[in-house]
């Protein structure tokens, strides 16, 4: 028993957490985050100051960088919601990514089916419907096998990821599908088919600022999940079933049709981002370039920052948006584009810091008070 | 320290608390707690859940330390910086949830952690096993040292416990809510035991929150309250009701009622013939069990948990299917296991898990006394919830339950326990339920929300609702049922009427074969 004052940290958990933290502990880690980033900053002999000038130049003030930064925004959104709806209910869909290409797949698809001779908004309709189905039903393969055999929906989504990218690249690059283009350069370069004119999305104009429609599509798809979260019947079962399963079910509700349910709610708004990637922006399936972008796994940080609220989403998507946008424009001789990775890491590092640091309490102590001798 | 006890030890107290306390986020769990435990005396530590035993018994084992305050052993200061400090100072505790390795025999238990016996690396069993066979005649304590584990009932595992701390030498014996898993029966073996410790120089601090026990077991009673020992008194001369007045701190209603039963005439508003029904392990857990419930009556089942009574309910409820059987209520067959026939049936059901299966922690108070009408109007008109509606029900329910919360927007988790069971019992009976089904409605409740919870069941019960209770708290079976059903290993041994019954007899029941064993 020996008596020896030592200092010791501990983790307490808060008994309750006040309301001010919902929106200081987000802002807290972004500005941490930002510190953290000007340490690595004047490592690599950068001024941080004038680099986070730029990036806020890049990403938002220049004109015509806002416009970029929506575009960039766009993908995040729909695959920020994705996770942010799925995680809700504990159902961890870790298969945006996936979700994300086979909405791809199935509103080129549509588009390339109706051919040059649809109407527009037939087409535009076509193709939204086509690319939530597409990402419901992959979604839907980790949801029944959760619900049905108990599988971890974490690996069996993930896995599909693989599963859907193999895929897409299938379609283009070792077959003569419908998707690829056969005739001209294409014929030596494997590429895909252009979508019609007449499938493009429009994109609208407010001055200097350009807004594309699946940003506008977006926004209302998270105004719509708010709604159906808090004013509805099922949003009512999506919070008793994620919060407290076993009451769920004491209730009379089916958690497992819930989950199910909301897994392809889940990938439908994957799908839907897939559809908007094709439609507003590359007109094309790019399963190169879809698996470079990794939209599906920056939704999941999104969702994070988001504290998976579906309006929150839609700010967080552009701000992340925004500062991969300013990436693109820094990036040169002087500026390492890993340097953008880092800092998006950085914050989403400081938010899982400042999630625990929002449930639990630091509290240092003595280890060893008023110590009596034995 | 040894075995003997030490002459000059005889005068200082075995064990005492001086100005304890330690603080958790948010609580004190101990505030100033001073007592002292003679040599050779079993010293009650009495108080209500939250009351501060469990952080006490804690410091005493060297789990915690104390923030503030020291303890004595034997007249000397001592601080325990960890169980084994503890455990050489003399100090051992007996878990109210055993800590015992089912596949091992009683006395690799008991050697498991102990000092070793003799010389080089090979434990000696035989000498362990008499040891053990020897400690066990000494303190009537009969367990076959060679038996294993899962062979032994409850109360033999407990026995096992209570050795392995003897065996390391304990002096000072802390038993917490030992009777909690008892058959009455048992229950009187171990005061048996007990008594031999204490005579043999041996102390015990037993820690309690039923007034019962503690009058019959215990020399002298420390009362803690809010984590403050408020009064230490001889057991002696004091009475129940005083007991439960320090405890509290006030004056504590009695509900009671027996008998008054149900109506002239009442209809059977639930009959159950034939009831079978697998456990979670697959093996059957109820065994044809048939039954009625009249409108207006109190029907209690009393058993040691863990006979059958958890799937009982859960069939009622629709939440476990049945093997074979069949359910009436109020005339009408329930379908095969489904949570919502039964609501839709009028079978209200309070489970014994509140926060895990009765009610959504996260959600608001509003919103919990919906869960089981939120698929129809008035509370929905698909596809929404008008949540006009539900905040206006919530003030009127939370206002006739008397439920204390800063507004119906509170989650749920952050009530007191009472005002949790208020809640669930506002929502089961807001459905003009016909038959509530109760499973150990006031298991963790203070006194004062014990007396609310009964109240409200009586309530119920004069409404015309018949009440199915399950308890394993004899006193509150005995004060509430009109008839009193025992179970024992998912049958029902015995139907008493509430006139005629008493805690022996209905403990002889609960104890199914056990009568034999411990004679």
């Amino acid at each position: 028993m020996s008596v020896a004052s030592r200092l010791g940290v501990r983790l307490e958990p808060r008994v309750d957490v006040p309301r001010w933290m919902n929106w200081a502990v987000p802002i807290g880690s972004f500005l941490s985050a930002l510190l953290v980033g000007s340490v690595v900053l004047l490592i690599t002999s950068q001024n941080p100051i004038s680099v986070y000038q730029r990036i806020l130049e890049r990403g938002f003030l220049d004109s015509g960088s806002l416009s970029n930064t929506l575009i960039s925004a766009t993908p995040l959104l729909f695959t920020g919601l994705c996770a942010a709806v799925a995680f809700r209910v504990g159902f961890f869909n870790i298969g945006g990514e996936g979700q994300f290409y086979v909405g791809a797949v199935f509103a080129s698809g549509i588009a390339l089916a109706l051919g040059a001779d649809a109407q527009s908004w037939i087409a535009i309709g076509a193709m939204i419907l086509a690319g939530a189905l597409g990402g419901a039903l992959w979604a839907f393969i980790p949801g029944i096998l959760r619900a049905r055999f108990r599988t971890n929906e974490i690996i069996t989504s993930l896995m599909l990821n693989y599963v859907a990218g193999i895929g897409a690249t299938y379609l283009i690059f070792e077959s003569d599908s419908f998707w690829r283009e056969l005739s001209g350069t294409g014929a030596v370069f494997p590429k895909g088919k252009i979508i019609p004119l007449t499938a493009q999305w429009p994109s609208f104009d407010l001055g200097t600022l350009v807004v594309p429609f699946g940003l506008l599509l977006g926004v209302l798809v998270a105004v719509w999940l708010h709604v159906l979260q808090r004013r509805t019947r099922f949003g009512y079962e999506m919070r008793v079933v994620g919060g407290a399963p076993s009451t769920a079910r004491y209730a009379g509700m089916r958690p497992a049709r819930v989950v199910v349910a909301v897994a392809m709610l889940s990938g439908a708004l994957a799908g839907l981002g897939g559809a908007t990637d094709v439609g507003n922006f590359r007109h094309v399936l790019d399963p190169k370039g879809l698996q470079q972008s990794g939209f599906g796994y920056a939704g999941i940080v999104v969702a994070a920052l988001a504290r998976l609220n579906p309006l929150a989403v839609v700010f967080v998507a552009i701000i992340l948006g925004g500062i991969t946008n300013a990436g693109y424009a820094l990036q040169g001789p002087d500026f390492p584009a890993g340097l953008v990775g880092t800092l998006e890491g950085l914050i989403l590092f400081c938010t899982l810091g400042g999630e625990v640091l929002a449930r639990y309490r630091i509290v240092l102590s003595r280890r060893r008070p008023e110590a009596m001798s034995a | 320290m040894t075995n003997s006890v030490d002459p000059k030890a005889v005068t200082a107290a075995a064990v005492a608390a001086f100005g304890i306390s330690k603080r958790f986020p948010g609580v004190i769990a101990n505030d100033d707690v001073n007592f002292e435990v003679r040599v050779g005396e079993v010293h009650a530590l009495l108080g209500e859940n939250g009351a501060g035993k469990t952080t006490l018994s804690n410091i005493l084992t060297g789990l915690y330390r104390p923030d503030a305050g020291h303890l004595e052993i034997a007249g000397s200061p001592v601080v325990l910086d960890s169980p084994r400090e503890a455990i050489e100072a003399g100090i051992g505790m007996v878990h109210q949830h055993f800590r015992l390795i089912p596949t091992f025999t009683v006395a690799e238990n008991i050697a498991l952690g102990a000092p070793r016996v003799g010389e080089g690396p090979a434990l000696r069993m035989g000498v362990i096993e008499e040891r053990i066979r020897e400690l066990g005649q000494r303190f009537e304590l009969d367990v076959d040292p060679r038996a294993r584990i899962w062979q032994l009932s409850v109360g033999e595992q407990q026995r096992v416990e209570i050795l392995k701390v003897l065996y390391r030498d304990a002096t000072t014996l802390i038993m917490d809510e030992p009777t909690a898993v008892l058959t009455p029966i048992e229950a009187e073996a171990l005061t048996s035991t007990i008594r031999s410790l204490t005579d043999q120089g041996r102390s015990v601090i037993f820690i309690s929150h039923k007034l019962g026990e503690v009058l019959s077991v215990a020399d002298r009673i420390t009362v803690l309250r809010q984590g403050r020992s408020v009064a230490t008194l001889d057991a002696d001369g004091a009475t129940r009701e005083q007991l439960a007045s320090i405890m509290v701190g006030r004056e504590v209603e009695r509900v009671e009622r027996r008998g008054t039963g149900a109506l002239p005439g009442a209809p059977v508003v639930l009959a159950v013939e034939d009831l079978s029904a697998d456990g979670d392990r697959g093996t059957p857990a109820l065994r044809s069990v048939s039954f009625e419930v009249r409108g207006g009556e109190i029907v209690a089942v009393a058993g040691v948990a863990g006979n059958g009574q958890r799937e009982l309910v859960e069939v009622l409820a629709g939440l476990r299917p049945r093997t074979s059987g069949v359910i009436d209520v109020d005339g009408e067959l329930m379908a095969r296991a489904d949570a919502r026939h039964p609501i839709r049936m009028g079978v209200a059901y309070v489970p014994q898990d509140r926060l895990g299966t009765g009610l959504a922690p996260d959600l608001s108070i509003a919103e919990n006394l919906v869960l089981k009408r939120y698929r129809r109007p008035p509370v929905a008109r698909p596809p929404f919830l008008r949540s006009s509606v539900i905040d206006a029900e919530a003030e009127t329910l939370m206002a006739q339950f008397d439920v204390r919360a800063p507004s119906s927007h509170t989650p749920t988790r952050r009530l007191s326990g009472g005002n949790v069971q208020k809640v669930l019992l506002a929502r089961e009976m807001s459905g003009r339920p016909k038959v509530l089904v109760v499973s150990t409605p006031t298991q963790g409740l203070d006194i004062g929300a014990v007396a609310t919870v009964h109240r409200l069941l009586l309530d119920a019960a004069a409404e015309g609702v018949g009440v199915l209770l399950v308890s394993e708290d004899l006193d509150e079976v005995l004060a509430l049922a009109d008839r009193i059903l025992v179970m024992y290993e998912g049958t029902i041994t015995g139907a008493v009427e509430a006139e005629q019954a008493s805690i022996e007899s209905i403990g002889v029941l609960m104890g199914g074969g056990a009568a034999e064993d411990v004679a």
